[in-house]
Protein backbone atom coordinates (compact mmCIF):
# COMPACT_ATOMS: atom_id res chain seq x y z
CA UNK A 1 0.00 0.00 0.00
CA UNK A 2 1.49 3.15 -1.09
CA UNK A 3 1.94 5.81 1.63
CA UNK A 4 -0.62 8.35 0.87
CA UNK A 5 -3.16 5.47 0.66
CA UNK A 6 -2.12 5.01 4.16
CA UNK A 7 -2.48 8.42 5.22
CA UNK A 8 -5.99 8.82 3.64
CA UNK A 9 -7.26 5.31 5.24
CA UNK A 10 -5.61 5.98 8.74
CA UNK A 11 -7.16 9.55 9.18
CA UNK A 12 -10.53 8.28 7.71
CA UNK A 13 -10.13 5.81 10.79
CA UNK A 14 -9.77 8.80 12.56
CA UNK A 15 -12.43 11.30 11.62
CA UNK A 16 -14.94 8.08 11.86
CA UNK A 17 -14.11 6.99 15.44
CA UNK A 18 -13.87 10.57 16.75
CA UNK A 19 -17.58 11.40 18.24
CA UNK A 20 -18.10 13.37 20.96
CA UNK A 21 -15.79 16.63 19.43
CA UNK A 22 -12.93 18.37 21.17
CA UNK A 23 -10.56 15.74 22.70
CA UNK A 24 -12.34 12.61 21.40
CA UNK A 25 -9.99 12.58 18.68
CA UNK A 26 -6.50 12.83 20.76
CA UNK A 27 -6.14 9.29 21.95
CA UNK A 28 -6.95 8.03 18.15
CA UNK A 29 -4.63 10.25 16.56
CA UNK A 30 -2.15 8.47 19.29
CA UNK A 31 -3.05 4.99 18.29
CA UNK A 32 -2.85 5.80 14.42
CA UNK A 33 0.42 7.75 14.20
CA UNK A 34 2.55 6.33 17.07
CA UNK A 35 1.24 2.89 17.81
CA UNK A 36 -0.20 1.68 14.32
CA UNK A 37 1.95 3.51 12.26
CA UNK A 38 5.63 4.72 13.54
CA UNK A 39 5.14 8.63 11.85
CA UNK A 40 5.81 9.83 14.60
CA UNK A 41 8.01 8.87 17.99
CA UNK A 42 5.72 9.83 21.55
CA UNK A 43 7.77 12.85 22.25
CA UNK A 44 6.69 14.17 18.74
CA UNK A 45 2.93 13.60 19.31
CA UNK A 46 3.03 15.63 22.62
CA UNK A 47 4.56 18.07 20.71
CA UNK A 48 2.12 18.03 18.08
CA UNK A 49 -0.60 18.09 20.90
CA UNK A 50 1.04 21.08 22.35
CA UNK A 51 1.09 23.08 18.78
CA UNK A 52 -2.57 22.05 18.19
CA UNK A 53 -3.56 23.47 21.75
CA UNK A 54 -1.57 26.94 20.00
CA UNK A 55 -3.05 27.11 16.72
CA UNK A 56 -5.92 27.54 15.18
CA UNK A 57 -8.59 24.87 14.07
CA UNK A 58 -9.52 21.09 15.20
CA UNK A 59 -6.59 18.66 16.36
CA UNK A 60 -7.49 15.99 13.96
CA UNK A 61 -7.03 18.88 11.17
CA UNK A 62 -3.98 19.72 12.60
CA UNK A 63 -2.68 16.63 12.98
CA UNK A 64 -3.76 15.69 9.40
CA UNK A 65 -1.63 18.32 8.12
CA UNK A 66 1.77 18.07 10.43
CA UNK A 67 1.81 14.21 9.78
CA UNK A 68 1.03 14.59 6.37
CA UNK A 69 3.69 16.68 5.72
CA UNK A 70 6.25 14.92 7.92
CA UNK A 71 5.80 11.84 5.75
CA UNK A 72 4.81 12.91 2.68
CA UNK A 73 5.01 16.76 1.68
CA UNK A 74 1.91 18.46 0.50
CA UNK A 75 0.22 15.44 -1.23
CA UNK A 76 0.45 13.61 2.17
CA UNK A 77 -1.45 16.66 3.55
CA UNK A 78 -3.81 16.79 0.92
CA UNK A 79 -4.54 12.91 1.57
CA UNK A 80 -4.33 12.91 5.52
CA UNK A 81 -7.08 15.83 5.09
CA UNK A 82 -9.21 14.68 3.24
CA UNK A 83 -9.06 11.17 4.60
CA UNK A 84 -9.91 12.85 7.92
CA UNK A 85 -12.86 15.49 6.53
CA UNK A 86 -14.57 12.49 4.13
CA UNK A 87 -16.34 10.36 6.90
CA UNK A 88 -18.11 14.09 8.31
CA UNK A 89 -19.23 15.05 4.45
CA UNK A 90 -20.79 12.01 4.38
CA UNK A 91 -22.40 11.95 7.63
CA UNK A 92 -23.24 15.28 8.13
CA UNK A 93 -24.94 15.26 4.04
CA UNK A 94 -26.69 12.48 5.08
CA UNK A 95 -28.30 13.97 8.64
CA UNK A 96 -28.69 17.45 6.61
CA UNK A 97 -31.24 16.08 4.26
CA UNK A 98 -32.78 14.14 6.80
CA UNK A 99 -32.75 17.44 9.04
CA UNK A 100 -34.52 19.26 6.55
CA UNK A 101 -37.46 16.14 6.34
CA UNK A 102 -37.65 15.18 10.05
CA UNK A 103 -35.93 17.48 12.19
CA UNK A 104 -34.86 15.32 14.86
CA UNK A 105 -32.46 12.27 14.85
CA UNK A 106 -32.52 9.47 17.58
CA UNK A 107 -30.00 7.30 17.07
CA UNK A 108 -26.95 8.86 17.02
CA UNK A 109 -27.93 10.61 20.10
CA UNK A 110 -27.96 7.11 21.43
CA UNK A 111 -25.02 6.41 19.83
CA UNK A 112 -23.24 9.72 21.32
CA UNK A 113 -24.66 8.60 24.95
CA UNK A 114 -23.15 5.15 24.57
CA UNK A 115 -20.36 5.99 23.45
CA UNK A 116 -19.75 9.22 25.71
CA UNK A 117 -18.43 7.01 28.52
CA UNK A 118 -15.52 5.30 26.60
CA UNK A 119 -14.09 8.63 24.94
CA UNK A 120 -13.79 9.89 28.62
CA UNK A 121 -11.68 6.77 29.31
CA UNK A 122 -9.85 7.09 26.03
CA UNK A 123 -8.61 10.60 26.54
CA UNK A 124 -8.21 10.11 30.25
CA UNK A 125 -5.16 6.88 29.20
CA UNK A 126 -4.08 9.84 26.30
CA UNK A 127 -3.84 11.82 29.49
CA UNK A 128 -2.19 9.12 32.19
CA UNK A 129 0.66 8.36 28.54
CA UNK A 130 1.26 12.34 27.68
CA UNK A 131 1.86 12.38 31.67
CA UNK A 132 4.18 9.71 32.16
CA UNK A 133 6.14 11.15 28.87
CA UNK A 134 6.19 14.92 30.43
CA UNK A 135 7.35 13.31 34.36
CA UNK A 136 9.64 10.57 33.21
CA UNK A 137 9.21 7.00 34.88
CA UNK A 138 8.85 6.93 39.22
CA UNK A 139 12.88 5.61 39.32
CA UNK A 140 13.79 9.07 37.77
CA UNK A 141 11.30 11.82 38.09
CA UNK A 142 11.57 15.12 36.53
CA UNK A 143 10.41 17.14 39.19
CA UNK A 144 10.63 20.31 37.36
CA UNK A 145 7.93 18.77 35.14
CA UNK A 146 6.12 17.47 37.77
CA UNK A 147 5.84 20.80 39.62
CA UNK A 148 5.00 22.50 36.17
CA UNK A 149 2.06 19.77 35.83
CA UNK A 150 0.71 20.49 39.15
CA UNK A 151 0.63 24.32 39.16
CA UNK A 152 -0.85 24.06 35.61
CA UNK A 153 -3.54 21.47 36.83
CA UNK A 154 -4.67 23.81 39.60
CA UNK A 155 -4.40 26.46 37.40
CA UNK A 156 -6.12 24.79 34.25
CA UNK A 157 -9.15 25.04 36.21
CA UNK A 158 -8.99 26.84 39.58
CA UNK A 159 -11.35 27.81 42.34
CA UNK A 160 -10.00 31.38 42.18
CA UNK A 161 -7.85 31.98 38.66
CA UNK A 162 -8.64 30.10 35.97
CA UNK A 163 -5.87 30.32 33.12
CA UNK A 164 -6.47 29.83 29.61
CA UNK A 165 -4.17 26.54 27.67
CA UNK A 166 -2.23 29.71 25.68
CA UNK A 167 -1.47 31.26 28.77
CA UNK A 168 -0.82 28.42 30.78
CA UNK A 169 2.04 27.32 27.98
CA UNK A 170 3.23 30.26 27.78
CA UNK A 171 3.83 30.13 31.23
CA UNK A 172 5.42 26.35 30.76
CA UNK A 173 7.59 27.53 27.59
CA UNK A 174 9.17 30.65 29.86
CA UNK A 175 9.63 28.13 32.82
CA UNK A 176 11.65 25.71 30.57
CA UNK A 177 13.78 27.54 28.99
CA UNK A 178 14.28 29.65 32.80
CA UNK A 179 15.01 26.58 34.29
CA UNK A 180 17.57 25.58 31.13
CA UNK A 181 19.15 28.25 31.10
CA UNK A 182 19.66 27.94 35.07
CA UNK A 183 21.88 25.25 33.80
CA UNK A 184 19.44 22.05 35.00
CA UNK B 1 -36.69 34.98 11.12
CA UNK B 2 -33.92 34.21 8.42
CA UNK B 3 -33.77 35.15 5.13
CA UNK B 4 -31.84 32.53 2.59
CA UNK B 5 -29.02 34.84 0.42
CA UNK B 6 -29.68 34.74 -2.96
CA UNK B 7 -27.10 32.34 -3.97
CA UNK B 8 -24.87 33.71 -6.85
CA UNK B 9 -20.53 33.52 -7.08
CA UNK B 10 -20.77 36.69 -4.22
CA UNK B 11 -22.76 34.12 -1.90
CA UNK B 12 -19.89 31.96 -2.52
CA UNK B 13 -17.05 34.20 -1.67
CA UNK B 14 -18.95 35.94 1.58
CA UNK B 15 -19.68 32.07 2.57
CA UNK B 16 -16.20 31.00 2.17
CA UNK B 17 -14.64 34.59 4.00
CA UNK B 18 -16.50 33.62 6.54
CA UNK B 19 -16.05 29.97 7.69
CA UNK B 20 -12.17 31.21 6.50
CA UNK B 21 -12.15 34.02 8.82
CA UNK B 22 -14.36 31.69 11.93
CA UNK B 23 -11.69 29.52 11.39
CA UNK B 24 -8.51 31.32 11.20
CA UNK B 25 -8.78 33.40 14.70
CA UNK B 26 -10.60 30.98 16.50
CA UNK B 27 -8.50 29.10 19.19
CA UNK B 28 -9.84 26.53 21.82
CA UNK B 29 -11.72 24.16 20.36
CA UNK B 30 -14.96 23.40 18.52
CA UNK B 31 -17.02 24.72 21.37
CA UNK B 32 -15.97 27.96 20.59
CA UNK B 33 -16.46 28.45 16.98
CA UNK B 34 -19.63 26.92 16.76
CA UNK B 35 -20.65 29.90 19.73
CA UNK B 36 -18.90 32.33 17.51
CA UNK B 37 -20.35 30.86 13.89
CA UNK B 38 -24.30 31.36 15.63
CA UNK B 39 -22.99 34.95 16.29
CA UNK B 40 -21.90 35.51 13.26
CA UNK B 41 -24.73 33.44 10.73
CA UNK B 42 -27.31 34.29 12.89
CA UNK B 43 -27.16 37.89 14.24
CA UNK B 44 -24.98 39.27 12.18
CA UNK B 45 -25.80 37.58 8.79
CA UNK B 46 -29.47 36.87 9.91
CA UNK B 47 -28.71 33.56 7.25
CA UNK B 48 -30.09 31.13 9.79
CA UNK B 49 -32.66 31.12 12.85
CA UNK B 50 -31.30 30.77 16.27
CA UNK B 51 -33.55 27.34 16.48
CA UNK B 52 -31.82 25.84 13.27
CA UNK B 53 -28.48 26.73 14.48
CA UNK B 54 -28.80 24.67 17.98
CA UNK B 55 -30.02 21.97 16.27
CA UNK B 56 -27.06 22.00 13.94
CA UNK B 57 -24.84 22.10 16.60
CA UNK B 58 -26.38 19.70 18.35
CA UNK B 59 -26.18 17.50 15.58
CA UNK B 60 -22.63 18.07 14.75
CA UNK B 61 -21.73 17.31 18.18
CA UNK B 62 -23.26 13.81 18.13
CA UNK B 63 -21.67 13.07 15.08
CA UNK B 64 -18.16 11.63 14.38
CA UNK B 65 -15.69 14.02 13.26
CA UNK B 66 -14.12 17.84 14.20
CA UNK B 67 -17.14 19.74 15.21
CA UNK B 68 -16.08 23.20 12.76
CA UNK B 69 -16.09 20.97 10.22
CA UNK B 70 -19.26 19.22 10.85
CA UNK B 71 -21.03 22.41 11.78
CA UNK B 72 -19.56 24.49 8.59
CA UNK B 73 -21.02 21.24 6.59
CA UNK B 74 -24.78 21.61 7.75
CA UNK B 75 -24.61 25.55 7.53
CA UNK B 76 -23.59 25.30 4.46
CA UNK B 77 -25.97 22.24 2.64
CA UNK B 78 -28.37 24.12 4.52
CA UNK B 79 -28.00 27.68 2.50
CA UNK B 80 -26.79 26.14 -0.46
CA UNK B 81 -26.71 22.36 -0.95
CA UNK B 82 -23.92 20.48 -1.71
CA UNK B 83 -22.26 23.12 -3.43
CA UNK B 84 -22.67 25.72 -0.12
CA UNK B 85 -21.34 22.47 1.53
CA UNK B 86 -17.81 22.11 -0.30
CA UNK B 87 -17.32 26.08 0.01
CA UNK B 88 -18.05 25.97 3.68
CA UNK B 89 -16.18 22.97 4.93
CA UNK B 90 -13.38 24.15 2.38
CA UNK B 91 -12.80 27.80 4.24
CA UNK B 92 -12.73 26.22 8.07
CA UNK B 93 -10.18 23.54 7.03
CA UNK B 94 -7.40 25.49 4.91
CA UNK B 95 -6.60 27.71 7.54
CA UNK B 96 -5.08 25.13 10.28
CA UNK B 97 -3.79 23.46 6.78
CA UNK B 98 -1.80 26.24 5.50
CA UNK B 99 -0.54 27.46 9.35
CA UNK B 100 0.21 23.43 9.94
CA UNK B 101 2.02 23.04 6.87
CA UNK B 102 4.45 25.59 7.89
CA UNK B 103 5.18 24.75 11.43
CA UNK B 104 5.45 20.78 10.04
CA UNK B 105 8.38 22.39 8.28
CA UNK B 106 9.54 24.82 10.69
CA UNK B 107 9.64 21.89 13.25
CA UNK B 108 11.95 20.10 11.78
CA UNK B 109 13.79 23.10 11.48
CA UNK B 110 14.04 23.82 14.73
CA UNK B 111 13.36 20.75 17.40
CA UNK B 112 16.57 19.75 18.00
CA UNK B 113 17.58 23.47 19.08
CA UNK B 114 18.49 23.67 22.79
CA UNK B 115 15.83 26.48 23.63
CA UNK B 116 13.09 25.25 21.82
CA UNK B 117 13.54 22.21 23.46
CA UNK B 118 13.75 23.29 26.64
CA UNK B 119 10.18 25.55 25.91
CA UNK B 120 8.79 21.95 24.91
CA UNK B 121 9.88 20.19 27.91
CA UNK B 122 7.67 22.91 29.54
CA UNK B 123 4.79 22.87 27.77
CA UNK B 124 4.81 19.24 27.35
CA UNK B 125 3.83 18.98 31.61
CA UNK B 126 1.31 21.93 31.10
CA UNK B 127 -0.54 20.05 27.96
CA UNK B 128 -0.82 16.82 30.32
CA UNK B 129 -2.43 19.15 32.98
CA UNK B 130 -5.05 20.23 30.48
CA UNK B 131 -6.03 17.21 28.85
CA UNK B 132 -6.31 15.28 32.55
CA UNK B 133 -8.36 18.64 33.62
CA UNK B 134 -10.52 17.81 30.49
CA UNK B 135 -10.91 14.47 31.53
CA UNK B 136 -11.53 15.26 35.53
CA UNK B 137 -14.54 18.12 33.63
CA UNK B 138 -16.12 14.71 31.30
CA UNK B 139 -15.48 12.91 34.21
CA UNK B 140 -17.73 14.55 36.87
CA UNK B 141 -20.34 15.16 33.61
CA UNK B 142 -20.92 11.74 33.74
CA UNK B 143 -20.90 11.17 37.51
CA UNK B 144 -23.53 13.50 37.30
CA UNK B 145 -26.05 12.11 35.66
CA UNK B 146 -25.98 9.69 38.54
CA UNK B 147 -26.59 6.40 36.05
CA UNK B 148 -24.48 3.35 37.23
CA UNK B 149 -24.50 2.30 33.31
CA UNK B 150 -21.75 4.98 32.29
CA UNK B 151 -19.57 4.56 35.41
CA UNK B 152 -19.58 0.58 34.52
CA UNK B 153 -18.83 1.45 30.94
CA UNK B 154 -16.05 3.98 31.80
CA UNK B 155 -14.42 1.53 34.02
CA UNK B 156 -14.39 -1.29 31.72
CA UNK B 157 -13.12 1.07 28.56
CA UNK B 158 -10.43 2.55 30.92
CA UNK B 159 -9.40 -1.08 31.98
CA UNK B 160 -9.37 -2.51 28.45
CA UNK B 161 -7.68 0.51 26.87
CA UNK B 162 -4.86 1.18 29.89
CA UNK B 163 -4.47 -1.84 31.65
CA UNK B 164 -4.77 -4.18 28.86
CA UNK B 165 -4.11 -2.10 25.76
CA UNK B 166 -6.68 -2.77 22.98
CA UNK B 167 -7.18 -0.84 20.58
CA UNK B 168 -9.27 1.79 21.09
CA UNK B 169 -11.16 1.66 17.28
CA UNK B 170 -11.82 -2.30 18.49
CA UNK B 171 -13.50 -0.61 21.80
CA UNK B 172 -15.58 2.01 20.12
CA UNK B 173 -16.84 -0.56 17.69
CA UNK B 174 -18.19 -2.46 20.60
CA UNK B 175 -19.72 0.37 22.06
CA UNK B 176 -21.26 1.42 19.69
CA UNK B 177 -22.91 -1.80 18.72
CA UNK B 178 -24.08 -1.96 22.49
CA UNK B 179 -25.87 1.44 21.75
CA UNK B 180 -27.53 0.15 19.21
CA UNK B 181 -28.60 -2.78 20.83
CA UNK B 182 -29.47 -0.65 23.75
CA UNK B 183 -31.52 1.68 22.21
CA UNK B 184 -33.34 -0.82 19.71
CA UNK B 185 -34.72 -2.78 23.21
CA UNK B 186 -36.01 0.83 24.38
CA UNK B 187 -37.55 2.08 21.19
CA UNK B 188 -39.45 -1.64 21.79
CA UNK B 189 -40.47 -0.89 25.25
CA UNK B 190 -42.16 2.27 24.53
CA UNK B 191 -44.06 0.60 22.11
CA UNK B 192 -45.17 -2.03 24.63
CA UNK B 193 -46.05 0.79 26.58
Amino acid sequence: MTILLQLFVSFFQIGLFSIGGGYAAMPLIQAQTVEMHTWLTPLEFADLVTIAEMTPGPIAINSATFVGMRVAGIPGVLAATLGNILPSVIIMLMLARLYERYREQTLMKHILEGVRPTVVAAIFTAGLSLLKLAVGPISSLDYFALGVFITAFLFANGRKITLSPIILLLFGALGGIGWSALGF
Amino acid sequence: MSTKPVIDLKFYLKLFWTTFTLSLFTFGGGFVIVSLMRKKMVVQLGWIDDEEMMDFITIAQSSPGPIAVNASLMVGYHLAGVPGALVSTLGTILPPMVILSLISVGYEAVAENTWVKAAFHGMRAVVAAIVLQVTWALFRTLAETKKVLPLVLFAVAFIALFVFRVNIMVVMVMMVLLSILLSIREARKEKMR
